[in-house]
C-alpha cells in the first residue's frame, strides 16, 4: 500500500486538570489511550462508538485541533504534533472539516456568499474577489445549491441546505482530507441519503480521504471502505467494512450492532442480548 | 374487535400564520387498546401535531378545521377545557423527546414524580413516595431511594428517560404517547429504553402512539402504523404489512433510502424527485377536490 495520508501511532490525549467546586483541581482525565489509525489517499474510514468513547477528539487530534499528551501523528509524511501554529497553518486548508450542526456553525451574522468566500481569499487561493465569487458559484452548483443562496443567511435555509453550505466550505478549498463529524444524525432519512450521496460523488471527484464519524453504523456501512471501532478510548475492532459487519470479532461491536433496529421484521429483536453480555 | 381505544376521522387543521396553509389532511387514524401504533413521517409530516391536538397543546397558529378525535367514546374536540383536563390528566400521558427539558433542572426527581399521585391521586406524602420508588423499581431503575433525591442534572440521558416513563406509567394511563423518545440516545440505550416502553405497555395494556421517523425502530416495536407525507396519510396498516410489503410508493421510496448496517456498502438511494412529485400531485389534487366542495 502506498504510503497513507494520516497515520496516527499511540495517540493519548488527556484534557486537562478542571478547577472543581469547592476542590483543589481534578486530575487531568484520559480520553484517548494509545490509539493506532491510518487514512489512506482517497479513502473513506468509518469511526463509530457511543457518546463518551473518543471519537470526537480522536478526529479533532487528526486534524491538529487538539495535541496529543503523546503519540505521533503525520499527515502527509510530516509530524503534526509538535508544529508551531504558523507552520500548521498551509496544512489547516488541505485538512478541512464538516461539522454535526451547521446552524452552530455557520456564523448567523454572514450571508453564505462571504462565509464561502473567506476562505480562499484568507489562504491567497484567489487573488481578488470576483475570481473567489466565481469559484464559490461553481461549487454552489456542484452540491445542488442554487446560486440565490448567496445572499442569504444561515437561518434562510432548511437543515439539508445548511449542511450542504458545510460541504461546500470543505471542499471549495480543494482540501486533501475532511473530517465530517456526525454530518447527518440530524437530518431525516431522505435528506440524509442526498447529503451522504454527495459526499461519496466529490470524495471520488476529488480523490478525497475523510474519515467519517458517526453512532449510526448504517451510515458508516454505507459510506466507507474501513471502519474504526471505539470504545472508552480505545479502538476494540478496526478493518475493512465487510468484514467488521458480517463477522464482528470484539463483543463490543457486536452489541453495538445488535442494538440497531432494522427495518425488518424479526419479533425476537427486542428481547435479545447479543452472546457474551451483561444487561 | 372491540371499539378502539382511540380513533382520529378526518382530521385536518392549518396553519394561520401561513396563509391558511393545511397541516393536517383529512386524518383518519384509530388505536386499540393494547395496540403500538407508529405515527411515522419526515419533518413537517405532521406526526407531533397529530399528537399535539390529542393533548389539546395545539400552538397558537394551527388550527383545527375538521374532524374528530374520539378517546374511549367521547370527542376531545368538544369537551370543555375543564373536562377536557380531566379526561386527559388521567387517561393520557406523554413521554417526550428530550428527558432534559421535560423535567424541572430545580427539583429533585423524588418531587418531580410525586406531585401527579398526591394530585391525581390524593395520595399523601408518603404513599406517593412508596409509590413513586415502586414505579423506579419497575422501570428497572438502579438504586431508586437515590435517584428519588437527585436532580436532573446528576443523571444520564437513558435514567432521565426512564424516570419519564416511570412517570407516564404512575397514574395507569390507557394511552400514552411517545414522542421521538429514544432520538437523543445512544443505539445500546434506545435499545434498553424500546424494550422498556413496550414491557411496560404490555404489562399495563396500555395503548401507544409512537412517533418517529425511523422505519427501523417502527418495525420493532409498533403493532400498527401510519404513514405520513405533507399532514396526509400515504399509507397505514399492519406492520408486517407496510415494511414488508409497502405498496406506496414513498413508503417503498424511505424504505430504499434508508442505510443498512446488514447489507454491503452500496450508494444509497435518496427518494426519486419523480415520487416525491407524485405525492405533492397527490397532496394538491386531494386540496383542489375539498376547494370545489366547498
Amino acid at each position: 500500500m502506498a504510503e497513507a495520508l494520516i497515520d496516527a501511532r499511540a495517540v493519548v490525549v488527556a484534557y486537562a486538570a478542571r478547577r472543581q467546586f469547592l476542590s483543589k483541581t481534578a486530575p487531568a482525565r484520559p480520553v484517548l489511550h494509545g490509539v493506532d489509525l491510518t487514512i489512506g489517499r482517497g479513502e473513506t474510514v468509518g469511526i463509530v462508538g457511543e457518546s463518551g468513547s473518543g471519537k470526537t477528539t480522536l478526529g479533532r487530534a487528526l486534524i491538529g485541533l487538539l495535541r496529543p499528551v503523546s503519540g505521533s501523528i503525520h499527515v502527509d509524511g510530516r509530524e503534526i504534533t509538535d508544529l508551531t501554529e504558523a507552520a500548521m497553518r498551509p496544512l489547516r486548508r488541505r485538512m478541512q472539516m464538516i461539522f454535526q450542526d451547521p446552524m452552530s456553525s455557520l456564523n448567523p451574522r454572514r450571508t453564505i456568499g462571504r462565509t464561502l468566500t473567506a476562505p480562499l481569499l484568507l489562504h491567497g487561493l484567489v487573488d481578488e474577489h470576483a475570481a473567489a465569487r466565481r469559484r464559490v458559484e461553481k461549487i454552489l452548483e456542484r452540491v445542488g445549491l442554487p446560486a440565490n443562496v448567496l445572499e442569504r443567511y444561515p437561518h434562510e435555509l432548511s437543515g439539508g441546505q445548511r449542511q450542504r453550505v458545510g460541504i461546500a466550505r470543505a471542499v471549495v478549498l480543494a482540501p486533501d482530507f475532511v473530517l465530517a463529524d456526525e454530518i447527518v444524525s440530524g437530518l431525516d432519512v431522505s435528506t440524509q441519503a442526498q447529503v451522504l450521496k454527495l459526499l461519496g460523488e466529490l470524495k471520488r471527484e476529488m480523490n478525497l480521504s475523510m474519515a467519517l464519524i458517526s453512532h449510526d453504523l448504517s451510515v458508516v456501512r454505507a459510506v466507507c471502505d474501513r471502519v474504526y471501532v471505539l470504545s472508552q478510548g480505545r479502538v476494540v475492532e478496526q478493518g475493512r467494512c465487510d468484514f467488521v459487519f458480517d463477522h464482528p470479532q470484539d463483543a463490543y461491536t457486536r452489541t453495538l450492532l445488535d442494538a440497531i433496529p432494522l427495518p425488518v421484521i424479526d419479533p425476537a429483536w427486542l428481547d435479545r442480548q447479543p452472546p457474551g453480555t451483561a444487561t | 374487535m372491540s371499539e378502539p381505544l382511540l380513533s382520529i376521522a378526518h382530521l385536518s387543521a392549518v396553519s394561520t400564520r401561513d396563509g391558511n396553509a393545511p397541516v393536517l389532511r383529512d386524518v383518519s387514524l384509530s388505536v386499540a387498546r393494547g395496540e403500538v401504533h407508529g405515527l411515522v413521517g419526515e419533518s413537517g409530516a405532521g406526526k407531533s401535531t397529530i399528537a399535539k391536538a390529542i393533548l389539546g397543546i395545539l400552538p397558537g397558529g394551527i388550527r383545527i378545521t375538521q374532524g374528530r378525535i374520539n378517546l374511549g367514546g367521547r370527542d376531545l374536540l368538544v369537551l370543555g377545557a375543564h373536562e377536557r383536563r380531566r379526561l386527559l390528566g388521567a387517561e393520557v400521558a406523554l413521554i417526550p423527546q428530550d428527558p432534559l427539558t421535560a423535567l424541572n433542572p430545580a427539583r429533585r426527581i423524588g418531587a418531580q414524580l410525586t406531585d401527579g399521585l398526591r394530585l391525581w391521586r390524593s395520595l399523601s406524602a408518603r404513599d406517593a413516595e412508596l409509590r413513586a420508588l415502586a414505579l423506579l423499581d419497575d422501570v428497572q431503575m438502579r438504586e431508586p431511594a437515590r435517584v428519588m433525591r437527585a436532580y436532573p442534572h446528576e443523571l444520564s440521558g437513558g435514567m432521565r428517560q426512564r424516570v419519564l416513563i416511570a412517570a407516564a406509567f404512575a397514574l395507569d394511563p390507557k394511552l400514552v404517547i411517545a414522542d421521538e423518545p429514544t432520538t437523543a440516545l445512544d443505539t445500546t440505550v434506545q435499545k434498553q429504553i424500546l424494550r422498556l416502553i413496550r414491557a411496560m405497555q404490555e404489562r399495563h395494556g396500555t395503548s401507544v402512539i409512537f412517533v418517529t421517523h425511523n422505519l427501523g425502530v417502527v418495525a420493532q416495536i409498533c403493532d400498527r402504523a401510519t404513514l405520513l407525507y405533507m399532514g396526509k396519510v400515504m399509507e397505514q396498516g399492519a406492520i408486517r404489512d407496510l415494511i414488508e410489503a409497502p405498496h406506496h410508493p414513498y413508503t417503498q421510496a424511505l424504505m430504499a433510502a434508508c442505510p443498512r448496517y446488514d447489507r454491503p456498502g452500496q450508494e444509497l438511494e435518496p427518494i426519486p424527485d419523480a415520487v416525491l412529485a407524485a405525492c405533492r400531485a397527490e397532496v394538491v389534487a386531494f386540496d383542489r377536490a375539498g376547494a370545489s366542495h366547498g
